[in-house]
């Protein structure tokens, strides 16, 4: 179908669709529903399983562009650009998507430069302005929100995870699948080493539907364990302030705000952290912000739905047991 | 080895900032310009390469209106060798791949064997500025990088960009774009001999025309800007800490369906 | 007019703001609680140049001006007031007399190291029975052959522990009086040269202030600053120059004050709105902030006036005279804007409170800046 919304796919490196395209499929149906286009998805990998297919397909993929070759994984820009730019200019969807990961961000901005049109980076809303797509996307560290549109087409974008409303599993249908003949370059970086890091058991900070974070107030790195274990309760990745990471109790990894990371989790609790701009801005959008703070006046409290202001060494695992109770009847 | 640096002018991040007269662009008053910190990483690794290697020159660019060269004397102050500025207000607002196209430009003229930058520029905050550069030129190029290690031939680079859950080390060919992450570096301060130094060194003036790149029309348009929503008010939920625990859990429960 | 700064001293204000703030404020606190000397941060201060800022290059310093001096030390005297007193004690007292009354040969022995971090300098004039009073110095140098022989007590020296050199004033010719004083640079170590006290002090904990005692101390000929008989005159140079450094010390201090004033202002909140819409704690904070600026245009006034080779004196003591008594009044205000939390340490207005009172009292007291001033103005001489 001409001028479809192409998403691309960000994939767990073992076959399978990550939710974040979900929520990639879920705003390109509605979207592209308003102007009576398609959705369709492009899977560029070394491996799609069988039912990783299927699952685009559930999610509304109309259809689904699959490049597959060991020389996709892992992900480098000068081999999966011109991958993606010869489909794009033979197929000429209407707008590609991707998402905010460390991959898509990269291979969105070297895409729009192949093609020569706007990328609209860190998106959290589209709608239709006489006619004409826009997207919002915070700026200045989500202290202002700013409106953009394309001069041209395809419509570049990478949406923000955990903003946007995944895409219902619909009823089981058979993927339509494209395997297109498109030459694969050999790519100029060849992979040392992949070093994982260190597994904490917990989800990934990005991608986490709950947060638990902690500040200063944590008074030291041997305290993170008390928001540790409120996290393995609740399903919670752990997260840092800046001042956390630069007093070196946790790694830059974990440290949330305007030079760490962005986040908007269903449920972020902030322990310790006074909420300075630079934090709020990495975590402002997420949808419930509870902050535990002993200082009343903390700027987190301006921005959180509950506060309790109290000694988090006492409230924290007061939580850890109600939530025990309450989610695992212990 | 010739290191070029691609820094950008952004305001302070304890800056208030506010939608100006024309909704398109910020209230400029009482605003302090500072370098991006990210691109702050980018010029402290190109200092280090060349003070590993005993040799070579780091050259810092950026683009906009004067009082850029601000930035860039920062940069000069911290030990880069030279600036290059493109001189043209209308860079300010550009769109990322306008910037690229302006950068690439003069890249091409100075011929570096590696560009370094930070990962995003924390005005826009779209990060594709040192990606699409690498495009326009054709170069590989590594996204946030958090180390980097030359091959002592010049020939290569060795670096490690942070993706989910891992740190994925790369051989490149050089020359190429490579991108900073916090935890690259720690920056220097500029001592006071770099800043009373800085004064002696070149910044060279460009403008758009030298390079033979049209700064108009940009691919991405600027509707308007706006404040962000308030968020609605929030409670705080009194008691003693037991109760207060126990009544927050039934509001994340029940009121809020957070968990 | 224009009262501006130039780029080069916006970026020098700059680099010791963020020095401050990320590596002094920090640990200010403590320091002033366990009464320690930074060794640390006075070792990243000399490697940034702030130890040595208006001298030149190539005597190891920074190659700035007066005036970038001053911005500096405001900067670091907000963070530390202490950190402050050892930059402008070093700059203002030893190094800048040394480059200006020194040979080649001690500007490269002693100027080099203090200039560039280093070493670190002292400045030994007072006496038990000789402070304010400085011409009736009691500590001897009696020459023999191409040295000399330091007998006598100094009293309140500045980085007395730490220092590795001290500026020491001797008189050579007691019937001279005033013009029969020298200046010597006594190494530490030199036999004879002890430190058998370190005083415990009201405010610039972190800072330390010695005794010396000066016990038949042999000084090379060539440790001589300047002409036998010229002390004096090195001495009340080096403290017009001193007066600016302390006056920026107090203007330091009192912005913290200040600052720590407005911010608690918009916080704290009585009678159902934040303190700052009280209309008595919004003059508080107006006359802070008036006091403040002038006192800050005052410093910048001498320290350009310094820099431009025109006379400063009066207008270094107009300033260091204003500035203290500014900083004493601005932070005991801010105690008052902070109610009984100022009074607590939990809060730092106690500590820039106790700090300031030093400011009205070293390099000249306020008493003495008027006398200075005052002499000047009806031509006593």
């Amino acid at each position: 179908m001409a001028g479809a919304f192409w998403c691309v796919v960000e994939d767990d490196r073992r076959g399978r669709p990550k939710r974040v395209t979900a929520e990639l499929i879920g705003e390109a149906r509605r979207r592209a529903g308003e102007l009576g286009a398609g959705v369709e998805a492009l899977w560029l990998t070394d491996r799609a399983e069988e039912e990783g297919l299927g699952q685009l397909a559930g999610w509304g993929a109309d259809r689904i562009w699959l490049v597959e070759g060991p020389a996709l994984a892992p992900y480098r820009g000068e081999v999966w650009v011109p991958v993606l730019a010869e489909l794009a200019q033979k197929e000429a969807p209407r707008a590609i998507w991707g998402a905010v990961t460390s991959r898509h961000r990269e291979l969105m901005a070297r895409l729009a430069a192949r093609l020569g049109v706007g990328l609209a980076a860190d998106c959290v809303g589209f709608a239709l302005e006489d006619g004409q797509l826009v997207a919002a996307r915070p700026v200045y560290a989500g202290k202002l929100l700013s409106r953009v549109r394309w001069r041209g087409q395809p419509w570049l974008a990478t949406l923000r995870p955990n903003v946007f409303k995944p895409a219902d599993e619909g009823p089981a249908r058979e993927p339509r699948v494209e395997r297109p003949a498109v030459s694969v370059p050999p790519g100029a970086a060849t992979l040392v080493e992949r070093r994982e890091e260190t597994q904490t058991g917990l989800p990934e900070l990005t991608e986490a539907d709950i947060v638990v974070s902690g500040g200063r107030g944590l008074k030291g790195p041997e305290n993170f364990v008390i928001l540790e274990e409120l996290a393995k309760v609740i399903g919670a990745a752990v997260g840092a302030s800046r001042a956390a990471v630069d007093a070196g109790w946790r790694p830059h990894r974990f440290q949330i705000g305007q030079t760490g990371r962005t986040i908007s989790p269903k449920l972020y609790i902030g322990c310790g952290i006074s909420g300075a701009i630079q934090h709020l801005a990495g975590m402002r959008t997420s949808k419930v912000i509870v902050a535990v703070n002993k200082d009343p006046e903390a700027p987190i409290f301006k921005v959180a739905d509950y506060g309790i202001v109290g000694d988090l060494f006492e409230v924290v695992p007061l939580m850890t047991e109600e939530f025990k109770r309450v989610l695992h009847g212990e | 080895m010739k290191v070029l640096v691609l820094v950008k002018q952004v305001p302070d991040t304890a800056t208030q900032v506010k939608v100006g007269s024309d909704p398109r662009a910020i209230a400029t008053t009482g605003i302090t310009w500072i370098v991006s910190p990210y691109d702050e990483f980018a010029v402290e690794e190109a200092l280090r390469i060349r003070e590993k290697r005993g040799t070579g020159e780091v050259v810092a660019v950026s683009g906009g209106p004067e009082r850029v060269k601000e930035a860039l004397r920062s940069c000069l102050a911290m030990g880069a060798d030279r600036a290059v500025h493109v001189l043209d207000p209308a860079l300010e607002g550009a769109d990322t791949l306008t910037t690229a196209r302006v950068l690439a430009a003069v890249i091409q003229q100075e011929a570096p064997q590696l560009v370094l930058t930070g990962r995003q520029a924390i005005d826009d905050d779209t990060g594709a500025v040192g990606a699409q550069v690498a495009e326009l030129l054709g170069w590989p190029c590594l996204s946030w990088i958090m180390e980097e290690a030359i091959a002592e031939d010049g020939a290569t680079v060795r670096a490690g960009r942070q993706v989910e859950g891992a740190l994925e080390l790369f051989d490149l060919p050089l020359p190429c774009v490579l991108t900073a992450q916090k935890g690259l570096n720690e920056p220097r301060y500029p001592t006071l001999k770099g800043i009373m130094g800085a004064k002696k060194k070149e910044i060279k003036e460009l403008g758009p025309g030298d390079l033979g790149v049209n700064v108009d029309g940009p691919q991405l348009e600027l509707v308007r800007l706006e404040a962000l929503p308030p968020r609605p008010p929030g409670r705080i939920i009194p008691g003693e800490p037991k109760e207060a625990v126990r009544e927050l859990v039934r509001v994340l429960r029940e009121e809020a369906k957070a968990i | 007019m224009r009262i501006e700064l130039t780029d080069e001293q916006q970026m020098i204000r700059e680099l010791a703001r963020e020095f401050a703030q990320k590596e002094v404020e920090p640990i200010a606190a403590q320091l002033d609680r366990e009464g320690r000397f930074p060794h640390e941060t006075v070792r990243r201060m000399g490697e940034l140049g702030l130890m040595g800022i208006a001298i030149p290059e190539k005597y190891g310093g920074g190659g700035a001006d007066t005036v970038s001096y001053v911005v500096a030390l405001e900067e670091v005297a907000r963070a530390c007031a202490s950190h402050a007193v050892i930059m402008s004690v070093n700059n203002s007292l030893v190094a800048d007399p040394i480059h200006r009354f020194g040979s080649e040969e001690q500007k490269e022995r002693f100027l080099v190291p203090l200039a560039s971090g280093r070493g670190l300098g002292c400045f030994a004039l007072t006496e038990p029975q000789a402070g304010s009073d400085a011409t009736n110095q009691a500590t001897l140098a009696v020459r023999d052959g191409d040295h000399y022989a330091l007998t006598g007590r100094k009293l309140f020296v500045t980085n007395g522990r730490e220092a590795t050199v001290a500026l020491v004033f001797c008189q050579t010719d007691r019937d001279k009086g005033s013009r029969g004083i020298s200046a010597f640079l006594v190494e530490k170590g030199t036999p004879g040269f002890l430190v058998p006290k370190v005083e415990d002090k009201l405010g610039l904990r972190a800072s330390d202030t010695a005794e010396f005692v000066f016990e038949e101390c042999r000084v090379p000929e060539a440790n001589r600053l300047g002409e036998e008989g010229l002390g004096f005159k090195v001495a009340m140079t080096a403290l017009d120059g001193g007066r600016i450094g302390i006056a920026a010390q107090a203007v330091g201090i009192a912005r913290a004050a200040y600052e720590a004033s407005l911010a608690y202002a918009r916080e704290r909140k009585s009678f159902g709105v934040p303190i700052g819409q009280h209309q008595m704690v919004q003059w508080m904070l107006a006359d802070m902030a008036t006091q403040l600026d002038a006192a800050r245009l005052l410093t910048w006034r001498a320290a350009a006036l310094k820099d431009r080779g025109e006379p400063y004196g009066v207008a270094a003591a107009m300033a260091k005279l204003y500035a203290s008594e500014m900083a004493m009044k601005v932070t005991t205000d801010a105690i008052q804007v902070h109610g009984g939390y100022g009074y607590i340490k939990e809060y730092p207005v106690e500590r820039y409170f106790r700090d300031a009172k030093i400011t009205q009292i070293y390099e000249g007291t306020s008493q003495i800046q008027k006398l200075v001033i005052a002499r000047q103005l009806l031509d006593l001489g």
